[in-house]
């Protein structure tokens, strides 16, 4: 097995031991990266056709080689010297092209930032470089976050699923997925909206852990909708996603919105038992809701098959290790989360959208301008892919005075009342009781490229299972829980009350060591595994 | 279906977003949006009253989650070049724009 393959905590433990240098694990890692990458995406560049195009993964939009080399031989010196490297010692990370890192290209996989260079890191790109983290480069996603395919990057060839390249890595922290699925890295740090995080890494087949609204702090993330974002980890294995997040978890004064709770040590927090634990099922969380562009309605159907036996699958090994499992939980407002997203998030995004200007700070038109005004809707028409348009057309629609039609108000509403149902069923006096809900994280598995990308409605459907946790701010783990026929990761969540990824945690720890002898645990994606014959 | 955003409608949006569209994308978008409004104009039949709360964040910060309010002191940002240095045109440490657009008012 390659360095790469390994995970964070034990590549962390060989180079603090002196084992293993920095430098080796970093630059077996850029040789996966040279192995199965492909051409990086870049803007303007053509889609994938040659043979090699379609069966590489294309994760990143910018490997930072000489900026890893750099930090993985300040942890290699500090080792020497006799100093503490940190948790993270000389562990190979990427970042979601959405965190900016001072003096990094920070593009948000538009045209409209591809030549920005930031002056300042995220605080959570600080936090894991404090920890000895080493930033191998930027990953692709969907432009400025907004999509669940990473089809909509400007950054092309767009990224290919590790396990069947003709296939979707889910998104929008498209590029992280699959660059930790394909031993690029131990470690990505993604963002989570209404499922970003959880979603790919459900594609994927990785861990995703959308942290609770404000335990992350969001300084450094180029904005999509302010009060749902979460950044936060995605990783192989749930022992690295608990590292990742207590590096980056705690308050930070330059995130007021960032939450002024101590954070409780996850490592220890996730080895305890899950006996006694309540953990609930619900049938709205079985159910799917699809577009049907053909007849311009909206169509529910149960989720697949085999989606749902995985998922009660792992409450059936959750039940054997003596966690509770209680079926028939009710969220009654979940079919709300997708018309309420479309709503909130579009209002958002469009506010913030609007900074973008091409007179500060990246991409201005070429062409000749007589004014401002029009420089701005020159700029902004050739900068903004489809996407960023139609989400600020939408959000300007839903909150300008001159079209309301109080869809604002009653998406405010409806998101008390889908916090509501989250507070009712953790409510520790209630009848429910739970100390979290398992549920699908998707309602499929990876579908064809090109398959949904185009149809904005039925894109925004594969949010439907993850957009309530976003619109109550609670905190969502996604993790493997088998495979489909077609050999496609499947993937289950849980989600729980605020603050509680310690239990959220300790959940998919005790499934992940109950069913470390299950025979697809061994599966590798197929170009991974092609490398080791 | 009646369409919710009409030609002239998605002229004012584009406007307002200051969003120059060829003709074709525009009809593309405008028809994405139609469709979205299926999607939102069921928020219509939620169960809902002046006494349902409202809610502009999931979690509520009270006390237990909130800092501190902090004093107001003003900070010089240290990176001032390498902000100045993104902009597209720069003299002399001022960003180059062209001509301010101005409308005569009826």
């Amino acid at each position: 097995m390659k360095t790469c393959d390994l995970p964070a905590y034990t590549i962390a433990d060989l180079i603090r031991t002196k084992q293993l240098s920095a430098l080796e694990v970093l630059e077996e890692t850029l040789e996966r990266v040279n192995q199965v990458d492909g051409r990086p995406g870049e803007v303007d560049a053509p889609e994938a056709s040659s043979e090699e195009d379609l069966s590489t993964i294309h994760a990143f939009t910018l490997v930072t080689e000489d900026y890893a080399r750099r930090q993985a031989q300040k942890i290699d010196q500090l080792i020497q010297d006799g100093n503490d490297p940190g948790p993270l010692a000389g562990v190979p990370y990427t970042a979601k092209d959405i965190f900016t890192v001072k003096g990094i290209r920070s593009t948000a996989g538009s045209k409209i930032l591809s030549n920005y260079v930031s002056p300042y890191s995220a605080t959570v790109v600080e936090r894991m470089e404090d920890a000895g983290a080493v930033m191998l480069g930027k990953v692709n996603l969907d432009e400025f976050t907004y999509g669940s395919s990473s089809e909509s990057s400007a950054f092309k060839p767009v990224p290919r699923n590790p396990w069947d390249t003709s296939r979707v890595v889910g998104g929008s922290s498209g590029g992280s997925a699959a660059a930790v699925a394909a031993g690029e890295g131990a470690i990505s740090l993604g963002t989570d909206t209404g499922g970003s995080i959880r979603h790919p890494a459900s594609f994927c087949g990785t861990v995703g852990l959308k942290p609770t609204y404000g335990r992350v702090s969001r300084y450094g993330l180029i904005a999509f909708g302010s009060s749902l974002d979460c950044p936060g980890p995605l990783a192989r294995n749930v022992t690295d996603a608990a590292l990742a997040l207590q590096a980056i978890a705690g308050q930070d004064p330059r995130d007021a919105t960032s939450a002024a709770v101590p954070v409780p040590d996850y490592l220890a927090e996730m080895e305890k038992e899950v006996r006694g634990m309540r953990i609930g099922l619900s049938e709205e969380f079985f159910r799917v809701t699809y577009f049907d562009a053909e007849s311009m309605e909206l169509v529910e159907n149960p989720i697949d098959d085999q989606i749902r036996e995985a998922v009660f699958s792992a409450a059936g090994f959750l039940a054997q290790l003596g966690a509770d499992i209680v079926t028939d939980v009710p969220l009654p407002h979940t079919k709300y989360g997708v018309p309420t997203y479309f709503v909130i998030s579009r209002v958002e995004a469009s506010s913030n959208l609007l900074r973008y200007d091409g007179v500060k700070y990246g991409y201005r038109t070429a062409e000749s301008i007589k004014d401002l005004l029009e420089l701005y809707r020159k700029t902004r028409g050739e900068g903004f892919g489809v996407e960023p348009k139609l989400r600020m057309l939408m959000g300007i629609y839903l909150s300008a005075a001159q079209f309301d039609k109080g869809y604002y108000q009653r998406a405010l509403k409806a998101r008390a009342l889908m916090r509501g149902d989250f507070e009712t069923i953790f409510d520790p006096k209630g009848k429910f009781r739970l100390d979290a809900l398992l549920t699908p994280t998707a309602p499929s598995t990876a579908f064809p490229i090109g398959s949904v990308y185009g149809d904005s409605v039925l894109m925004q459907y594969s949010d439907q299972l993850t957009a309530t946790t976003n619109h109550a701010g609670i905190p969502g783990l996604s993790f493997p829980v088998g495979f489909d026929r077609d050999g496609l990761p499947i993937g289950a969540q849980v989600l729980g009350p605020d603050y509680s990824e310690g239990s959220l945690l300790r959940i998919a720890r005790a499934y992940e060591k109950v069913t470390e002898q299950e025979a697809w645990r061994s599966l590798k994606p197929p170009l991974v595994a092609a490398l080791d014959s | 279906m009646a369409e919710k955003i009409s030609r002239e409608d998605f002229r004012r949006l584009a406007e307002l977003a200051s969003l120059e569209l060829p003709e074709e994308e525009a009809e593309y978008l405008r028809g994405e949006l139609n469709n979205q409004m299926i999607s939102i104009e069921v928020l219509e039949s939620i169960p809902i009253d002046a006494e349902t709360d409202t809610a502009a964040h999931g979690l509520p910060y009270t006390d237990f989650n909130s800092a501190a309010p902090r004093e107001d002191i003003a900070r010089q940002d240290p990176h001032r070049q390498e902000i100045l240095d993104q902009a597209p045109e720069l003299e002399d440490g001022y960003i180059v724009v062209p001509d301010i657009s101005h409308q005569e008012l009826e």
